[in-house]
Parts: C-alpha cells; structure tokens; sequence
C-alpha cells in the first residue's frame, strides 16, 4: 500500500478510476478484492456501530419495555407485580377505551378517505408542466411541511365558535352556522378530520402526482383512439394505473390516523365531553398525568398491533390481486 | 403527441375562453383554501389581533408589537432550542445512517439481512406509540445510567436512530459502480478513503433527501420533546406555541407571531430544496 501510495498519484483525487481499473487484468484484481474484503470481517460493523448502538437503545429496547410493562402493575418505587393480561382486560373492558377506539376509527376513517380523494382530485386538476401549475402545487403543499403544532393553533383560531369567527363568517356568507366546531360535542370530531385532510391531502396529492407522471402515455393516445371521453379514460386506464399507488397511501393515512396526537392534543385535548378522546390521547393522559404506566402501555402495545394488522392485511391483497 | 395525451384530465389543451375561466376559478380557489389560512397567519402575526375573531387576511396598521411582545415571553429561546435540536439531531441522524448506508450497500457479510430487516421494522413502529416507554430509557440510559430527561440532548439521541434515513441512503449507495471503489483500492485507497472520498461525493442527492425530510420531520416533533422537556427551559418552538396560547395576557396576535416564526424554518427548506422533497416523497413512499 505505502509504495503504490509513494510511487502512483494520490489515491481518491484519481479523475478516471474506471479507466484505470480496466488496464489490469480481472483475475489479479478479482484476487486483490478478495484478499481484502476477507481480511477484515469487522470493517462492516465497525460502520454499522452507531445505528445498531442508537436502534437498540431508541427503539428496541422501548419496545420490549412496553411490552414488559404490558403485563405487568407498574409501581414506582416499589417494584414491579406481574399481573398476566390484567392491564389488556382493564383497558379493552373500559368504556373510556371503547370510546377512543372508536373516536380513532372514525378520524382514521375520515382523514384517510378525505384526504386521498380530494388529493386525487387535486392532483389531476394541476397535473402539468406549465409554470402557473408548478406554482400552485407548490402553494397548495405548504401545509404539509408547516409543524402541525402551528397547524394546530391556526385552525384553533379560524375554528372560533361565534359568528365572527373567521370560518363561521365564511359558513355566513353561504347562509350556514355558525357553528360550534371544536367546542360543540356534535362537530368536534368532524372539524379535527377537517383540518387532517387540509394537511393530508396535499401529501398524496404529491404521490399520486409521482403516480400519473409513471402513466403510459400511449395509452391515453390509445383512449382518444377509441373514443373514450375523459371519464372513461380516467376510470379505465388512470385508476388502474395507480392502483399501488392507492394501496400505499391507504396504509400510509390510516396509519397517520391511529396514531393522530399532536392536532387533537392541542384543538380539543379529548373533549368537548370526551368527544374527541383518541387513543393516543388517552394513552397520554393514562401515562403521565395518572402514572398508570402498566394499563397505558397496554393501550400502546394493542394500537401497535392494529397499525401492524393494517399494514400487513393491505400489503397481502395487493399482493393477490397483482398475482 | 398532442397536448391532449399530456395529463389525465386533457386540461391543458382546451383553449375557450369559458374552459380558461373554469380553471382560473379552481387554481385562485385551490391557492386560497390551502396557503389562504398560512396568508393569515402572516398577515395576523404583523396586525393587533387582540381576539380571535380579528384574524384576517387585510393588513391594518402594520406592527412589530407581536413579536416584541413574543420575544418578551422567551421565544426567541425557545426558537435557539429548536435549532440546536434540529441541528445537532440532523448531524447525528445523517452521519448514522450515511455510515450505516455504506456497510449495508457495499459489503457482504453474514447476519446482513437480519442487521437490515431489523432496521426497516422499526419503521412500521410509530414513535408516537414507543415513546411512552423510551421516556423511560432516557430518564436512566441503560448501561450509561444518564438522566436524559429535561435535557435538549434526550430529544437529540433518540433521532439517530431513523430506518427511512438509513434505506434512502443504502438503496442509493447500492447504485455506485463496484469499478469506482475497486480502482482506488488498487491504488492503495483505504476503507475509509473509499468512503469518505468515492462513495460519499456521489450521494449528494441521497444526502439532500435525508438532510431535507430529516430537518422536516424533526422540527414537526411534538410527542417526544413534550415528554422529554419536564420544564419550560427545555421547550422548542412548537411547544412553547400552547404555553403562549393558555397565558391569559398573550393575544392571539403574539402567537400567530410566534407561529410564524416556527413555521418559516422548515417552509424555507422546502421552497428552497423541492426537488429534493419530491424525489424523497416518491421513492420514501412508494418504496413503502
């Protein structure tokens, strides 16, 4: 090594390293690989330390606490009492989980749908190459990487239940409201979907962008041929083309809306009247403010499985149906 | 091929006047329902908004009163906390998995699938759901035996530990030709030559995409910091937005500020680096 280094130019600033490789012939270089590679069996992990170190620290070993703490009656202080599936029978027989697993359902349901249709819709409304569209794609994916605490914050104040609330006057304007939004126990859930989808649906409308570009373009000219009108076209050759499309971003908002916290933590916090109590707030609230640390790993460990469920069940019938 | 073949819906080609207004009605309205609300938010954050019902979109009296009146309440803090989270979190989340990128795609060696099938499984676990009990290891790191909570380094580490990061990275590092890497190792390059000075220079869109998504996903964290952050001084920017909120004396006014302030970092990243955002979005996603 030290002589090749001393006598040819400074290896790494080399220009044409492709060229240079090729002067030599295959079996010696083929010999060199392997008398190294071999020889240090160790270079992999060495590269590998930090991630394996932090996954194991961040997310492993998390995940086997909770599971540990799942079963068990978690008491600071004094130790913990393993007490079987008690923790899982106390929180799937509480009323106030029932309620949140359907709160959950129901926003999971709502943003997952909403937002992929009306990111559908959008998409195909700005699909183009002209400078105006790229502009209002732009505009329209600013929510999408706005924090969703100010998200949050903002909605809080357009959400304003009297008839000078900036969304009430815009409901006046057609004649409807006001409306009670977050604070009224009938909307609540509804306007806290409402804004998912304002922030959801630009995000798939950026997938499902990337999707029509990966659309044969021959077989739009194929449709025009045929006569197909537009919404033919759409229904036979653009909703076939991005069925994986749909698939993913089917998982990938449903999984969003089980785990939904932050934007109900701050709009509502779980009310009017527990109206809008979700899992994950729930599991807060058992955790930290009631130090029930056992139950509320319990709720954690039963929304994993769900969101694994979900996924898993997805990926299988899109794997049928390709077949 | 004609302009009608270009997009699903044909939109582009159709040139009477009726079909040019139709769209200049859905593209004002579309602008409006999703930058309007951020259009008031800016324009609020610099208006006296004493209630909520004076958030606007029409400029009065421009005033910096809000956000001298933010600052006054720690925001500007608050804001160097989110930054140095942000900063030293990316350093650590990029240098873990560009490192990790390059054993997973360049080397053969044995317990690779499980090291990477272990490493994309976490991806299916939302941190919202694991952070209950990773609380628990940073109030006492096992083996280390820190107290991590309250501190701006507990909502650090854990970010080094990121699979999506680690993937981009890999399935990049995988397309480097093998010539590249064998040439300078006949010139005598060593590991970490090869590394640090042929594979890494030509990840630089790979590097974008995490550096891009990264910054994004860490300055929307909420969960974590909130758990972690046991008192105010360790509050970032996002958390600190409720606290403002609850004081009775602060007007919605200061905390449209205040919002401003936490939104226009990761809004510039993103104006400034779309097409990084795009790519990472598609492959990120459709990857799956």
């Amino acid at each position: 090594m030290s002589v090749r280094e001393a006598v040819s130019r400074p290896a790494g600033r080399d220009k044409q390293p492709a060229a240079a490789a090729t002067r030599r012939t295959p079996s010696r270089r083929q010999h060199r690989r392997n008398r190294r590679t071999s020889g240090s069996w160790w270079i992999p992990w060495l590269f590998l330390a930090p991630a394996l170190i932090l996954f194991v620290y961040f997310k492993f070993i998390p995940m086997a606490q909770a599971i540990s703490m799942s079963v068990q009656d978690v008491r600071p202080y004094l130790g913990n009492l393993y007490v079987g599936a008690a923790n899982y029978t106390e929180i799937l027989s509480s009323d106030g989980f029932r309620a949140a697993t359907w709160n959950t359902i129901l926003l999971a349901v709502g943003q997952t749908f909403g937002s992929m249709i009306l990111g559908f819709a959008l998409a195909l409304l700005v699909e183009g190459q002209t400078r105006k569209l790229t502009f209002i794609r732009s505009a329209a994916f600013l929510p999408v990487v706005v924090p969703i605490a100010v998200v949050a914050e903002l909605w809080r104040i357009m959400y304003h239940p009297t008839g000078d609330g900036l969304l009430n006057q815009l409901l006046g304007l057609v004649g409807l409201g006001p409306s009670g939004f977050i604070n009224d126990p009938d909307t609540s859930l509804a306007s806290i979907v409402v804004t998912g989808i304002w922030r959801g649906a630009p995000y798939d409308m950026m997938i499902f962008l990337a999707g029509l570009a990966g659309i044969d373009r021959g077989l739009y000219e194929a449709a025009i041929v045929d006569g197909a009108s537009v919404r033919q076209r759409i229904r036979h050759v653009t909703l076939p083309g991005l069925r994986a499309v749909f698939a993913i971003l089917f998982v990938l908002a449903a999984v969003r809306g089980f785990r939904a916290f932050t934007e109900v933590f701050l709009l509502t916090n779980g009310g009017p009247n527990g109206s809008t109590e979700v899992v994950m707030t729930l599991i807060y609230k058992l955790g930290f403010e009631q130090n029930r640390l056992g139950v509320a790993s319990a709720g954690a460990v039963l929304l994993f499985v769900a969101t694994l469920v979900l996924t898993v069940c997805v990926q299988l019938l899109r794997r049928r149906r390709v077949a | 091929m004609s302009a009608a073949t270009e997009t699903a819906l044909g939109l582009t080609e159709n040139k009477s006047p009726a079909a040019k207004a139709a769209k200049l009605v859905i593209y004002v309205g579309l602008f409006f329902v999703f930058a309007g609300p951020l259009l008031a938010l800016l324009v609020s954050s610099f208006n006296h908004v004493s209630d909520p019902t004076q958030l606007s979109v029409v400029p009065k009296s421009p005033t910096l009163d809000n956000f001298r009146i933010a600052f006054d309440h720690g925001v500007l803090k608050y804001l160097l906390n989110s930054f140095f989270v942000v900063g030293f979190g990316l350093l650590l989340q990029v240098a873990v998995s560009v490192l990790a990128g390059y054993a997973l795609a360049r080397k053969k060696f044995p317990l690779m699938t499980l090291v990477m099938v272990a490493i994309l499984a976490t991806m299916m676990l939302p941190e919202e759901i694991l952070a209950l009990p990773l609380t628990l290891v940073l109030a006492d790191v096992p083996l280390l035996h820190l107290n991590l909570m309250g501190t701006l380094a507990g909502m650090i580490v854990p970010l080094g530990a990121w699979a999506f990061s680690i993937l981009v990275m890999t399935e990049f590092m995988k397309e480097v030709p093998r010539e590249l890497e064998e040439a300078a190792r006949i010139d005598g390059a060593g590991e970490f030559r090869i590394f640090g000075q042929i594979i890494l220079p030509l990840c630089r869109p790979a590097l974008g995409v995490i550096g891009v998504f990264g910054f994004t996903m860490i300055w929307d964290q909420y969960l974590l910091p909130l758990l972690v952050a046991t008192n105010s001084s360790a509050y970032t920017l996002p958390l600190a937005l409720r606290t403002l909120r609850i004081d009775p004396v602060v007007t919605p006014g200061v905390v449209m500020a205040a919002s401003l302030l936490a939104l226009l970092p990761s809004v510039t990243v993103f104006l400034l680096f779309q097409r990084s955002f795009a790519r990472g979005l598609t492959s990120g996603a459709l990857k799956g």
